[in-house]
C-alpha cells in the first residue's frame, strides 16, 4: 500500500523545462518564480536568468505555465522534450533533407569526376605538357575548386574546426587528402617548371571522386541506419496523439498532452490504450503482444490494470488514468530502450581507444609515407609521395571502428525489446552472451507462481473447513504466493478469516500466531522441527504429496499437528521447451527453491533439469551464486523482481522476469517483459547474436584499416609494382562504414519464437 | 634540398603529436548555471570544461549538425547517453562528481571533449 501511495506521488510530480523570452533583467527573476509559483501544483520554480530557463517541478500542466508567464508579459516555450513521436518526426525530417543533400553532393560532384576518370582512362594523360594543356586543367582546376566549395564544403569546415579544436575526425582526413591532391594539381598547372616531367600529373579527377563517393557512402549509410532503429520507432508508434475522456459527463476526444491523471478514459472496441490506467468498468480483453511477446490476449475487468500501447480487442471499458506522459510503461520502455542502444559493451573499448588516437596516427603515417616515397621512390618520386599520402589519408576509415559496436547493439537492444526483453545497457548484454550457469528461481519462473491448494489432510482436527479457517486467518495479511492460494482457497468455500493475535513471520519457515485462543504454526518441516512439534506419523503422506510436485505445509495448534495443506503451483506450459533452448545452447541450468526438496525434485524431474536446490532460504541464494562464481561459472540469475532482488543483483547477470507490462524493474540487468522462460532462451539468444555481430564488425574494421593503411602507403609496391588509387581508396572508405551499418542490419532478420530463433541464430552465425 | 624535405616533414610529424595529444586547450568552466556546447562541423564547442568537484551541474547540448554522427553523445564513465534533436537544446544533469577527467564524445568518437573535475 505505502509503495502504491509514493508511486502515485512520484508520477503526479513532473519537472518542466521553459525557456523564458523577455527576461532581460535580475528583478524579472522573482517575478517570473512568483507567476509559476501561482499556479495550482507548481511546488518548486526556479529561473535561470543566465540561462533565460525556468525549471518547474509539480503537477501543472506545460500549457499552464506557459500562459502564467505570457500573464505577465514574458514569453515561454517548453523546453521538455517533445513527444517520441513528434521527435522522431522531425528527426526523420532532418534525415531526409540530409540524405538529399548528401545526394545532391554525390550527384554534383561525380558530374565531374566521372567524366574526367573517363578521359584519363580512355583519351587522354592526366598531364600539363603544352600551354594549351594548362589553359584547359585551369578550368578543371577551378570547377574542381567549385565542386569542394559545394559538395565538399561540409568536409573542410569541419576538418578546419576539429584541428582548430585540437581534435581530429574523418573530416580532417578528407579534407587533407582531398585538398593536397588539388594543391599539387594546381601547382603543377600553374608553376609546371618546380616539378620535374614526369611529376606533373594532375589529380583533380581524384579530389572530385573522393568527394563524391564519400557523399554517396554517407548517404547510403544514413538510409542504412534508419533500419537499425526500427524497433524503437515500432514502439514509438505506439503511443497515441488523442483519448476520449469523460469530462462533464459527456465523452469527448482530448489531446493526449491533455489527458491529467485520474481522468476517465473509454476505451473501444480497436482502440489503442492511450495512457496507463485501471479498469473502472467493463470488461475486453488486450493484446500486449507489442509490449510483453506474450502472443495471447489478456483479460481485463475492473479493477486490473492497462498499458499505454496494448490494443483493445473486442469489448469496451472505463479506465482510471494511473500514469500519464513519461511516467506511462511504454514511454519506460522507450526511455529504457533507448538509453541502451546508446550504450556501448565493454567489448567496444578498445576500438573507443584506437578511435581517440586514429586520426593524428594517420596523419603521421601519411607524411612518414611520402618522405619513405621521397627519399627511397623511383622516379617521379613527388608524384608517388602525393599518391601515397594522399591514399593513406583517404583510405583509413575510424568511421568503421567507431561505428562497429552501436550500430550491433542499436539493432541487439531493438530485437530483444521486439521480443519483450528490456536490456538494461550495453554491459549487460555481453555478459549475457557469456553466461555458463543459468539459475532459475522456481516459483513463478519455472511455475506459474499461483498455486492453488490441492489437498487438506486432517490430523488432530475435526474438519478441512477448520484446518483453513485457521491456515487462512494466519495467512491472511501475507503476499505469499503460497499464502494467497490458502485464502483464496478458504473464500471460495465461504470460509472467513479469524483475528490474529501476536502474528510473526519465521523468514525461510513459515508463520506463527494465536487465533480463537490457541497458538498456531503454519509452514514447512522446519518450522514443525523448530517449535518441537512432532509429524512423523504424517510424514509418509506428505512426502506423496511433496512426490507429485505439491508443497507440504503443517499446520500445529498448541504445538501438536492440526492438519497439512497441500499446495500446487502449475509448471508453465512452455517452461519444459524453454529449458530445453537453454541447455541446447550450451548452458548448465539449476534450480533453486525455498520449497521442500521432494516438491522441488518433482518439479526439476518435470522439467528436465538435473541439477537443483531445495530449502534454499532467500539469503543463501546469494551464497549459492557465489559459490557458482568461485567455480568459474558466470552466472545468470532468473527470478522475481522483488523476492530475489539480491540474487539478481549479485549474479553476473540478473533477469527479472515480469508480469506483463509491470516494469519496475530498475534493479535487474535484464527485464522479461512476458512471464514465459522463452524471453530467458530469446535474450540469450539475441545477446549471443548481437556479440557475434559486434566481433565481424570490430574485426572487419581492425582488418580493413590494418591492411587498407599499408597498401595505401605503397607496401606492395616494392613486390607487385602496385600502389592503390585515391579513388578506388575514396570508394573502399565509403563503403567501409556502410558495410558495418549493413552487417549490423542483418541482426534485424533475428526471430524471438524458438524454431525461428534458432534458425535465424545459426544463420547470423554463418 | 632532400635534407630540408625531411627535417619539415619530422618537424610537421612533431607539430601533429604536439597538437593532437599533448597540448593543453583552454577550458571553459562549468558552474551551477549550465552552459551550452553545440554540436557542430564535426566539434563540440566548448569541448574543454572544467567542473568544481562535488558540484551538481547542467550542461545543454545543442546540436546544429544534420550528420549522424552528432546524434548522440555519451559520456561513458557516467553511463549517461542522450540523443540530440536537431537544433533543440537538450538537458544532462551531471551529479557531484569525485575529481578526475570525464571525457564525452559520440558513438564513433568523432566528436570529442572532456569534462574535468577539479577540487
Amino acid at each position: 500500500m505505502a509503495n502504491s501511495n509514493s508511486d502515485q506521488q512520484d508520477t503526479q510530480t513532473q519537472e518542466h523545462q521553459l525557456t523564458v523570452e523577455g527576461a532581460s533583467c535580475a528583478s524579472c527573476v522573482s517575478k517570473i518564480e512568483a507567476a509559476l509559483r501561482s499556479v495550482p501544483g507548481v511546488q518548486k520554480a526556479e529561473m535561470n536568468l543566465a540561462q533565460r530557463t525556468a525549471t518547474v517541478s509539480g503537477s501543472a500542466a506545460t500549457e499552464q505555465l506557459i500562459a502564467a508567464l505570457q500573464g505577465i508579459g514574458y514569453g515561454a516555450k517548453s523546453l521538455d522534450d517533445k513527444s517520441d513521436g513528434e521527435a522522431l518526426s522531425d528527426q526523420e525530417t532532418a534525415d531526409l533533407a540530409y540524405y538529399k543533400r548528401l545526394l545532391r553532393d554525390t550527384v554534383i560532384a561525380l558530374g565531374l569526376g566521372v567524366p574526367l576518370m573517363l578521359y584519363g582512362l580512355f583519351l587522354g594523360e592526366m598531364s600539363v605538357t603544352t600551354p594549351t594543356e594548362r589553359v584547359a586543367w585551369l578550368l578543371v582546376g577551378i570547377a574542381t575548386f567549385g565542386v569542394m566549395l559545394t559538395s565538399g564544403r561540409h568536409f573542410y569546415i569541419g576538418g578546419w574546426k576539429s584541428v582548430v579544436s585540437h581534435s581530429a575526425n574523418m573530416d580532417t582526413l578528407i579534407a587533407l587528402g582531398t585538398g593536397t591532391a588539388w594543391l599539387y594539381s594546381m601547382v603543377v598547372v600553374m608553376f609546371p617548371a618546380v616539378l620535374p616531367e614526369l611529376a606533373r600529373h594532375v589529380y583533380f579527377e581524384a579530389t572530385a571522386m573522393i568527394i563524391g563517393l564519400i557523399n554517396l557512402g554517407l548517404a547510403l549509410e544514413l538510409k542504412a541506419r534508419g533500419r537499425t532503429s526500427e524497433a524503437i520507432k515500432r514502439l514509438i508508434g505506439l503511443q497515441v496523439n488523442t483519448a476520449r475522456v469523460l469530462r462533464n459527463s459527456k465523452e469527448i476526444d482530448v489531446p493526449i498532452e491533455e489527458v491529467v491523471l485520474n481522468d476517465i478514459v473509454r476505451l473501444r472496441p480497436g482502440d489503442k490504450v492511450p495512457v496507463d490506467g485501471a479498469v473502472v468498468e467493463g470488461h475486453t480483453n488486450l493484446d500486449e503482444s507489442m509490449l510483453t511477446g506474450e502472443p495471447m490476449p489478456v483479460a481485463k475487468q475492473a479493477g486490473d490494470s492497462v498499458a499505454a500501447g496494448t490494443i483493445n480487442q473486442t469489448g469496451s471499458i472505463l479506465f482510471k488514468t494511473t500514469r500519464i506522459g513519461k511516467d506511462t510503461a511504454l514511454a519506460q520502455i522507450i526511455t529504457m530502450v533507448k538509453r541502451a542502444q546508446n550504450s556501448k559493451p565493454p567489448i567496444g573499448r578498445l576500438a573507443d581507444v584506437i578511435s581517440a588516437y586514429f586520426v593524428p596516427a594517420i596523419m603521421i603515417i601519411a607524411i612518414v609515407s611520402a618522405l619513405v616515397w621521397l627519399n627511397f621512390g623511383p622516379q617521379p618520386s613527388v608524384a608517388f609521395a602525393l599518391v601515397s599520402a594522399t591514399t593513406v589519408l583517404i583510405i583509413a576509415c575510424p568511421c568503421a571502428l567507431g561505428l562497429a559496436t552501436p550500430m550491433s547493439v542499436m539493432v541487439g537492444v531493438g530485437k530483444a525489446a521486439e521480443a519483450g526483453v528490456l536490456i538494461r545497457n550495453g554491459e549487460a548484454l555481453q555478459t549475457a552472451s557469456k553466461i555458463t550457469t543459468m539459475v532459475l528461481d522456481k516459483t513463478g519462473t519455472i511455475t506459474v507462481g499461483k498455486p492453488k491448494v490441492t489437498d487438506v489432510v486432517l490430523a488432530n482436527v475435526a474438519s478441512e473447513a477448520e484446518v483453513l479457517e485457521l491456515a487462512a486467518s494466519l495467512e491472511a495479511g501475507s503476499e505469499h504466493p503460497l499464502a494467497q492460494a490458502i485464502v483464496e482457497s478458504a473464500t471460495e468455500q465461504g470460509i472467513s478469516a479469524a483475528k490474529v493475535e501476536g502474528f510473526n513471520a519465521i523468514t525461510g519457515q513459515g508463520v506463527e500466531g494465536r487465533v480463537h485462543g490457541r497458538q498456531l504454526h503454519f509452514g514447512n518441516e522446519r518450522l514443525m522441527r523448530a517449535q518441537g512439534v512432532d509429524i512423523e506419523a504424517h510424514q509418509s503422506v506428505a512426502q506423496a504429496l511433496a512426490s507429485e510436485a505439491k508443497t507440504p505445509m503443517y499446520l500445529s495448534a498448541d504445538g501438536q499437528l492440526a492438519g497439512i495443506v497441500a499446495v500446487a503451483d502449475p509448471i508453465k506450459e512452455d517452461s519444459v521447451m524453454a529449458i530445453t533452448r537453454l541447455q541446447q545452447s550450451g548452458l548448465r541450468v539449476i534450480m533453486l527453491t525455498g520449497d521442500n526438496r521432494a516438491t522441488a525434485a518433482a518439479v526439476a524431474r518435470q522439467v528436465g533439469i538435473s541439477e537443483f536446490y531445495a530449502e534454499v532460504l532467500p539469503e543463501d541464494k546469494t551464497e549459492r551464486i557465489m559459490e557458482l562464481q568461485m567455480e568459474g561459472e558466470v552466472v545468470g540469475m532468473t527470478g522475481d523482481g522483488i523476492n530475489d532482488a539480491p540474487a539478481l543483483a549479485l549474479a553476473d547477470v540478473g533477469f527479472a522476469i515480469g508480469t506483463g507490462t509491470d516494469v519496475a524493474m530498475e534493479s535487474a540487468d535484464v527485464t522479461l517483459m512476458r512471464g514465459s522462460l522463452h524471453g530467458l532462451a530469446d535474450a540469450i539468444a539475441v545477446s549471443k547474436a548481437t556479440l557475434r555481430n559486434i566481433k565481424q564488425n570490430l574485426l572487419g574494421a581492425f582488418i580493413y584499416n590494418a591492411a587498407g593503411v599499408p597498401i595505401a602507403a605503397g607496401i606492395l609496391y616494392p613486390f607487385f609494382g602496385v600502389l592503390l588509387s585515391p579513388v578506388i581508396a575514396g570508394a573502399a572508405m565509403a563503403f567501409s562504414s556502410l558495410t558495418v551499418v549493413s552487417n549490423a542490419n542483418r541482426l534485424r532478420l533475428f526471430k524471438s519464437s524458438p524454431r525461428q530463433a534458432m534458425q535465424t541464430d545459426a544463420g547470423v552465425a554463418a | 634540398m632532400m635534407l630540408f624535405v625531411n627535417l619539415a616533414g619530422f618537424a610537421l610529424i612533431l607539430l601533429i603529436a604536439w597538437w593532437f595529444w599533448f597540448y593543453q586547450p583552454k577550458r571553459t568552466e562549468l558552474d551551477s548555471h549550465g552552459l551550452v556546447i553545440t554540436v557542430d562541423n564535426g566539434v563540440y564547442t566548448p569541448a574543454h570544461l572544467t567542473l568544481a568537484a562535488n558540484l551538481p551541474a547542467t550542461v545543454y547540448f545543442l546540436r546544429k549538425d544534420a550528420s549522424p554522427c552528432a546524434e548522440i553523445v555519451m559520456f561513458p564513465e557516467l553511463e549517461i547517453s542522450e540523443s540530440l534533436p536537431l537544433n533543440k537544446p537538450v538537458a544532462i544533469q551531471l551529479p557531484a562528481l569525485q575529481p578526475g577527467d570525464y571525457p564525452f564524445h559520440c558513438q564513433m568518437q568523432m566528436y570529442r571533449g572532456v569534462l574535468a573535475v577539479e577540487n
